[in-house]
């Protein structure tokens, strides 16, 4: 049976834990709401993954991984930008550059990477790819999923909690009016201090993700956080306060909405 | 007929069917259902699995019908198709379960982010010896001071109306500030 459907009725954790019991061989392909990501397996081991639009080759990832300085990686680019990650992986080893060990850990961690970020998504759809693995000249690792999932889970039950905490996004922030409270006295993250800097009623949480370049669960730990600590609240957002529902009266005209109103409550107090 | 709409909303067991049923003219159209969860069924043996209804007529042009949502989480869908055109809600919080005021407090949220409608939280079971203060309540569930929290009985029909009556009373007050 094809194995697809949609993330919100299938999460990526349990994607794993099916890969990872019946032993599955292909790549999993998600195509979350702004980009596609492709993890592929090999006996139920983690083989491969990548992506949307990284760049997923051998020299970026040592570079990322802080393996390649800045200058050796453009270097790599401009001499050696036709050669497959497997050549590229001989050449340094057989310069002395690095490990063959040193490679396979520096792959392990970033796919590994990929799939946490992957743990974050809980929109878009999936299709698995039987018998479908990476193009022969890309260097795949063998990684045991049981870890993956455990910390998949454990990141799930933290995204249903900071859900329940911050329902909607749509909404603004503000400081919390506590006269003892002071932010200078504060020891707060450079990504929380970025929040900070964007609050105001007149923005709101989904509008200071987007400028900071935060996902919605990193967004959610940064907000939950500020607010267990007390120096933040959610407000409504500045300007959509006395704007009441249009649908909530039957009629249109304010002076027949506050007769029935005033209705109510005569009917309710002489109950 | 005209016909207006308030919402009852609030987390499991808060005592929402019994809110609508102290006051409404007509036995409430509960959709309760046995319970099967076994933490769940200490609370109480069954629950609401749709909404429930009841009706109070102001007269003969205008009709004030009372929606009851769900409480469990599983039948979040119902919220936001009773939430449609509502004038305004109310959040019933069990003040003796503090463990529910988490998601008390995400289920106002929820319902705020639906529409702009004004609303008062309810402490319920203020008769029942282990309920918290009304103000410790405030504290734990960090509303806002502007924010009405009124100490109810979801049984006593006195202090039902109370809780209504405070509800309309916001709805005038931000009508007026919306002028």
């Amino acid at each position: 049976m094809a194995l697809n459907g949609n993330l919100r009725d299938f999460t990526v954790t349990q994607l794993l834990n099916l890969v990872n019991l019946a032993s599955k061989t292909g790549t999993l392909v998600i195509e979350g709401p702004n980009e596609t990501a492709e993890v592929s397996f090999r006996g139920g081991k983690l083989a491969y993954a990548m992506i949307g639009r990284e760049n997923g080759s051998l020299a970026s990832i040592l570079h990322q991984g802080k393996r390649l300085s800045a200058n050796q990686y453009r270097a790599i680019q401009q001499r050696a930008g036709h050669v497959s990650d497997k050549e590229l992986g001989l050449m340094l080893i057989n310069a002395g550059y690095l490990s063959q060990e040193d490679i396979l850990l520096t792959l392990q961690k970033s796919f590994r990477g990929v799939v946490r970020d992957l743990f974050t998504w809980v929109e878009g759809f999936f299709h698995f790819e039987n018998n479908k693995l990476p193009p022969d000249d890309k260097i795949s690792v063998r990684l045991d999923l049981e870890n993956l999932i455990i910390e998949g889970s454990r990141q799930l039950r933290e995204w249903e909690q900071l859900q329940e905490e911050i329902p909607s996004l749509e909404m603004a922030l503000k400081f919390a009016d506590r006269p003892g409270a002071d932010l200078k006295n504060v020891n707060l993250s450079v990504e929380e201090w970025r929040v900070v800097s964007y609050i105001t009623p007149k923005n709101k949480i989904s509008q200071i993700a987007k400028t900071t370049k935060m996902d919605d669960i990193e967004i959610r730990r940064i907000v939950y956080g500020l607010i267990q600590a007390g120096l933040i609240e959610i407000t409504q957002p500045e300007g959509v306060k006395p704007k009441l529902a249009k649908d909530m009266f039957p009629t249109q005209d304010v002076k027949e909405q506050k007769s029935l109103v005033n209705r109510l409550i005569n009917r309710i107090g002489s109950i | 007929m005209q016909t207006v709409k308030m919402v009852v909303t609030g987390p499991f067991s808060s005592g929402k069917t019994e809110f609508i049923g102290s006051v409404s003219e007509i036995d409430v159209v509960a959709t309760e259902r046995k319970i099967s969860g076994a933490g769940e069924k200490e609370v109480k043996d069954a629950t609401t699995v749709a909404m429930d209804f009841g009706r109070i007529t102001v007269d003969e042009d205008l009709v004030l019908y009372l929606f009851g949502t769900p409480g469990q989480k599983r039948f979040d869908f119902m919220w936001e198709i009773l939430s449609e055109g509502m004038l305004g809600f109310i959040v019933m919080i069990d003040s003796a379960r503090p463990e529910t005021f988490r998601e008390a407090r995400s289920i106002l949220q929820t319902f705020r982010a639906y529409a702009p409608t004004p609303y008062v939280v309810a402490a319920n079971k203020q008769d029942v010896d282990d309920a918290w203060e009304v103000e410790d309540m405030r504290n734990a569930l960090r509303l806002d001071p502007k924010i009405k929290l009124l100490p109810c009985v979801a049984t006593d029909l006195k202090s039902v109306k109370s809780v209504l009556l405070e509800l309309l009373y916001s709805i005038l007050a931000e009508m007026d500030t919306g002028a």
